[in-house]
């Protein structure tokens, strides 16, 4: 009895942690789309990849495996070296410049 | 372009951001063909390293620290992943076949080798070269060098 209702609660709480991020993308998306600066449309896209991190997160719950976790971590890595890259070329117009100084 | 902006903070990150990405790189490459990894991901993953260094430093100080010829690399990487699949043939089992065992390695106690690890290490090369490349060829273009010419004839 006590167990049924712990899978259950498990199956309930998963699903509102999806709607609620699936919710907050779309928001986020609004946000990226509208921006009225390219900072603002630089931080939605930020936010969309930590809420896809989260997403991940919540389906290797939903799963139960813990092969995500990997999935996870290249997402961070490679939605860093974006926002970086986003930012360096908001502030100097060029990515990879000649030289630095 | 602002010359007095100043990005210490970046910096200093990509000296120990860079060492912690090369390392779960390397991590990457041997968790493959079993679990989630495997030379593909693991190629991307270095080759992200190594372009936070190219964003942060720029090209000149990049190119002295790691004189790397990419496309070398890159054939370098498809040769080792033809080879090891022609390898199979002289045991007389089809193109690309893969055996593993087990081996007593000192230091790591019981070790699972695979021969798909030598292809993983091709696919591994080439996706750095490629990825590399790409980049680099997109974010030198022709106009930038004439710019650096003009000035360097007006200096």
């Amino acid at each position: 009895m006590l167990e049924q209702f712990g899978d259950n609660f498990l199956q309930i709480a998963v699903w509102v942690a999806y709607i609620g991020i699936a919710f907050s993308i779309l928001l986020i998306v609004i946000r990226a789309v509208i921006g009225p600066t390219n900072p603002d449309r630089a931080t939605a896209l930020d936010a969309i990849g930590i809420n896809m991190m989260a997403l991940v997160g919540i389906t290797a719950i939903d799963l139960q495996t813990n092969k995500l976790n990997d999935v996870v971590l290249v997402i961070g890595i490679l939605l860093f070296i974006g926002t970086i890259a986003i930012a360096k070329f908001l502030e100097k117009g060029v990515i990879i410049d000649r030289n630095s100084d | 372009m602002k010359k007095n902006t100043n990005d210490l903070i970046l910096k200093t990150l990509t000296q120990l951001i860079a060492f912690l990405l090369l390392g779960f790189s390397i991590y990457l490459f041997f968790a493959g063909h079993n679990a989630p990894g495997g030379g593909f991901i693991g190629g991307l993953m270095t080759a992200s390293a190594i372009i936070l260094m190219y964003i942060t430093y720029g090209i000149e100080k990049i190119q002295q620290i790691l004189p790397i010829n990419y496309i070398t690399m890159f054939i370098a990487g498809l040769m080792i992943a033809t080879l090891s699949g022609v390898g199979a043939i002289m045991f007389g089992v089809p193109f690309l076949s893969q055996t593993f065992g087990y081996f007593d390695i000192p230091f790591f106690g019981e070790t699972e080798l695979a021969t798909a690890l030598i292809f993983d290490l091709g696919v591994y090369l080439a996706v750095v070269g490629v990825t590399m490349t790409i980049i680099l060829t997109i974010a030198t273009d022709a106009t930038e060098d004439n710019e650096m010419n003009e000035e360097k004839v007006e200096a």
